[in-house]
């Protein structure tokens, strides 16, 4: 689509930049703020660089890191293929197709900590029915003292939590796709193979791509789940950054280092997510460039 | 390569159809010749695009058989039954190049690719698309896009035959004009049954050797041009074709003649027999307005009629007038004295049409 | 694809065998049908694991706490409601309820209301910082509200909207706004500038082509959007505890209150559970067809 210059457009932005900004610009300043100061009380200090380079060196931060990074990883190389791959099982239409998009839907419209207290009522070796099932196959399942039992627990609620936003998104993504192209493949005799090669999966492009930022984002953000199934726990095995955070910040009142490590997590998200954008942005302008051409 | 015969055909969207009117195909027999070049022609919503679908597989006829040569292939998907299709908007693989594209269905069936190579050049060359082969599909304009789609179809060589539902309606009228000959070219290449469906008469005439007209799920009339055009076997081919389409006026049979309002049409001996045989009272006849006798003067053998308007379109005019209280039209040529307020008009015998409940009474002194 | 296995079915019911009439062979599909039955199975599957944990999360709600701690049984043994009475009698308890639901509300119509314009903005028209503009909007979808706790209470404690419903539905503005323009442009995108040409040309002025036109036309995408919107705002926590005492008090924070010094109860707990499910079930059910109906986000 060529679009109209016209400066004008400011006006329809503004009444939405004036909400955002107050909701982001004034607590992110603050943030700022503390990252460059010591903050005794009521008095504080201009101290510059010193946290980042703390912070930067602080080893439960890197390990918090790396655990966030393995963790987000992990998760989306599970609910990718298995998102697309129940999209792609669900019912096309019908009442069916209602009650089956209902049901998957339902762990995304939980609220967070409740996810969790669900996850701890279900994993719970001596009233949950995953944790009691596990013991009775005769493995010592815990998620308080095996942290890889917390571990991977973790990993499979968020996996029944999440893989329902990239189903969802890859259902509507199919739904889209003219009845027209199925029938062509039919007609050039394509193998089922060949149909998600190169009809159905080059369609849910935008759709993934949206799906895969939000889900890197959201699990970068983890936080209330976790905190209630596990604390965090056995040890540290499943803090990640965000609880790190919060814990430096409120229950140690550490201002300082935490704000400073915040604005480096929250480059690290800037850096994964403009990779996204700018993807974005060129598959657009390649359509773009399509339409321009097809006038 | 096969004939295609469709056995008591019938095919309905309903689950539980009650009258005809729920049928998109109505029960029929039709016979499409190995090597033909076919038209299917009518107004949209008669179930061309239905009859195609069925014919590919796309879609199972609720009754009846679908026969290649021998063999029924009600039970063949689109894939096994071998046949071309080519719809009426592009559909075309984005993510692949122009010359992917063309391979893809040979690829499908695992052909080598030293026979894919030549093959898909070939066709690329007769559609022109040979510069474009190795751009992406998805930057090409709506017209390429259209001789791409197209060019799957040609590019297989073995097919039963190839099916186009209104291929050229995103094509400019340029294009259209050279793709259709570049069409007939290609069948006269390679003897493939072609059956092209189409809204346009015109269209219709230039491609096809034999056209077959479909009006609410019935093929009407499967004639030649000139058989559709001087013998419409239903009022409404006689309606759809020709520009202006045929004059039909009510009639009833009397022992005298056609009886319209109180002027008698004589028509023979032999078609008024049948006329008064008939049960039913929806009697028509039919005269083309090419076919209306236009006389310079007052004649015992013509009616005088009144002039109501007279339109000149370049190299020959069309005169609107009142015959009873029924409108008609008539085709006059360029160089034809032009009746002013009053004209003499008869209707000469050889073509003239009786139409009981809409179908043409045949006699066979014809 | 059901019709390739009615042909299937169809097939091997009908014997190959030369039909007595005019020597015609029967031909038979060799085509392996498309296996919906394989497909059901594990649909199915998945099905059983994403209900199980909402399942045993009911079978808890139904059970009194001393059948809990003491039986481990797959259903309530001995069935009792009266963690939902308590819930549903009890003003601190369901006042958590219409709390959530009102910021909820609040944020959705707020958020809708500035991103529509903002989002026909980004889809029609070229201004001076529009990427920019466009991509510091996305970064704040990546704010992480747990960094933010702290920033956040100053400023509405400053400003005075500590503890209201308001403030939590502004603070939630911060993610859900740039979503909702992000979704929303793209199903702007899909409608075609000769549109909004045609209605100027008719003579409507901008708000009404807007509202007249424009709005009917993606009632889908604005579907879409505000399930989005319902969901993110409904789940959120942090940001709502932490914004709230008593007056606006979220129910997934009193919800924290079952778990005591003398232990957790479980039976509540369960119960209040299951109701922060019950408004999601309404609002999905209403956005089934937008959703079924299919959209690509964004140019397609």
């Amino acid at each position: 689509m060529n679009k109209v210059e016209n400066n004008k457009a400011w006006f329809l932005v503004l009444p939405m930049l004036l909400l955002v900004a107050f909701s982001a610009i004034i607590p992110l300043m603050t943030v700022v703020n503390y990252s460059v100061q010591d903050i005794l009380g009521r008095s504080a200090f201009f101290v510059g660089s010193e946290w980042f380079v703390q912070t930067l060196n602080d080893s439960r931060l890197q390990s918090a890191l790396m655990r966030q990074f393995a963790f987000s990883f992990t998760i989306l190389a599970i609910q990718v293929p298995l998102g697309i791959a129940i999209a792609l099982l669900m019912p096309k239409k019908g009442w069916q197709a209602s009650a089956v998009l209902i049901l998957i839907t339902l762990p995304l419209l939980v609220p967070w900590n409740v996810v969790g207290s669900m996850w701890q009522i279900f994993t719970r070796g001596d009233i949950g029915l995953m944790g009691y099932g596990i013991r009775q196959l005769g493995y010592p399942y815990n998620i308080t003292r095996n942290a890889s039992d917390a571990w991977i627990t973790i990993i499979i609620m968020d996996v029944w939590h999440w893989t329902p936003l990239i189903a969802l998104l890859c259902y509507s993504g199919l739904r889209a796709i003219p009845e027209a192209y199925y029938q062509a493949a039919q007609i050039d005799r394509a193998s089922k193979w060949a149909v998600f090669r190169y009809i159905q999966l080059p369609k849910l492009t935008n759709v993934l791509v949206i799906g895969v930022l939000l889900r890197f984002m959201h699990s970068f953000m983890i936080y209330a789940e976790p905190f209630v199934l596990t604390g965090g726990g056995p040890g540290s095995s499943t803090t990640f950054l965000s609880q790190t955070l919060a814990t430096m910040a409120i229950g140690q009142q550490d201002l300082g280092p935490s704000a400073a490590f915040s604005i480096i997590y929250f480059l690290i998200i800037l850096a994964v997510s403009y990779v996204f954008y700018v993807t974005i942005m060129n598959m657009q302008k390649d359509k773009a460039d399509n339409i321009s051409g097809g006038a | 390569m096969a004939e295609i015969r469709l056995r008591s055909l019938a095919h309905t969207y309903e689950t539980d159809p009650q009258s005809p009117q729920d049928y998109a195909i109505r029960e029929m027999e039709h016979v499409w010749h190995q090597g033909g070049a076919y038209a299917l022609l009518g107004p949209s919503g008669c179930g061309k695009s239905t009859m195609l679908n069925i014919i590919s597989g796309l879609l199972r006829p609720s009754d009846g058989d679908v026969i290649f040569d021998s063999r029924i292939v009600n039970d063949l998907s689109p894939q096994e039954r071998n046949i071309a299709q080519v719809f009426q908007f592009p559909v075309i693989y984005d993510t692949m190049t122009v010359f992917d594209n063309l391979a893809f269905p040979l690829r499908n069936v695992k052909k080598p690719e030293h026979m894919v190579m030549p093959r898909v050049h070939e066709v690329a060359d007769i559609l022109e698309l040979t510069h474009l082969l190795k751009r992406k599909a998805k930057n090409l304009t709506a017209d390429e896009k259209q001789k791409v789609s197209m060019g799957r179809g040609l590019v297989r060589d073995d097919v039963s035959a190839i099916l186009f539902d209104e291929p050229l309606t995103v094509i400019d009228p340029q294009l259209k004009w050279k793709l259709r000959r570049k069409l007939k070219q290609i069948h006269e290449q390679f003897n493939i049954t072609m059956i092209y469906v189409t809204h346009d008469q015109l269209e219709a005439s230039t491609f096809a050797e034999k056209i077959a007209v479909m009006y609410e799920g019935q093929i009407v009339q499967f004639g030649t041009p000139r058989e559709l055009f001087e013998k419409p076997a239903h009022t409404f081919v006689g309606f759809f074709i020709g520009s202006p389409g045929m004059n039909f006026l009510d009639v009833e049979a009397t022992e005298q003649g056609m009886q319209f309002g109180d002027i008698t049409i004589p028509v023979s001996q032999k078609r008024l027999k049948v006329a008064r045989e008939a049960t039913s009272d929806n009697l028509k006849l039919g005269i083309r307005p090419e076919f209306i006798h236009v006389w310079d003067d007052r004649n015992s053998e013509a009616f005088e009629v009144t002039v109501k308007d007279m339109e000149d379109l370049g190299t020959y005019r069309i005169m609107t007038f009142w015959f009873g209280d029924a409108l008609m039209k008539a085709r006059l040529h360029e160089d034809q004295r032009i009746p002013q307020k009053k004209a003499w008009i008869s209707f000469p015998e050889q073509w003239l049409n009786v139409y009981i409940d809409e179908f043409r009474v045949e006699v066979d002194d014809e | 694809m059901s019709q390739s296995t009615m042909t299937n079915t169809q097939a091997q019911s009908a014997s190959p065998e030369k039909t007595a009439e005019e020597g015609l062979t029967r031909a038979v599909s060799r085509q392996k049908g498309e296996s919906v039955g394989r497909n059901r199975f594990l649909l199915s599957i998945y099905l059983v694991f994403t209900l199980l944990p909402i399942y045993w999360l009911i079978n808890m709600s139904l059970k009194s706490n001393r059948e809990i701690l003491s039986v481990f049984s797959l259903w309530p043994q001995a069935l009792t409601f009266d963690s939902y009475i308590k819930i549903l009698t009890d003003p601190s308890w369901y006042m958590g309820y219409v709390n959530s639901l009102t910021y909820v509300a609040m944020n959705m119509t707020i958020s809708i209301l500035v991103a529509l314009p903002a989002a026909y903005a980004f889809s029609r028209f070229k201004f001076i910082g529009d990427k920019h503009l466009f991509f510091w909007l996305l970064t704040n979808l990546m704010a992480p509200p747990a960094v933010f706790l702290l920033p956040y209470f100053q400023l509405y404690y400053t400003v005075g909207l500590f503890d209201t419903h308001i403030a939590v539905a502004l603070a939630h503005c911060l993610f859900n706004i740039p979503l909702a323009v992000w979704i929303l442009e793209g199903f702007m995108s899909s409608v075609p500038k000769e549109v909004d040409e045609t209605a100027y040309i008719d003579g409507y002025s901008f708000p009404a082509f807007f509202i007249k036109i424009f709005i009917p036309m993606i009632r889908s995408g604005i579907g879409v959007t505000l399930f989005f919107l319902f969901m993110f705002s409904w789940v959120e926590l942090l940001l709502a505890r932490t914004l709230t005492a008593t007056n606006a008090q979220p129910i997934g924070a009193i919800m924290t209150r079952t778990s005591t010094a003398s232990g957790v109860d479980w039976s509540t707990l369960a119960a209040a559970g299951v109701l922060t499910i019950v408004p999601g079930i309404l609002v999905v059910y209403f956005v089934r067809n937008h959703i079924a109906k299919g959209f690509a986000l964004g140019r397609t």
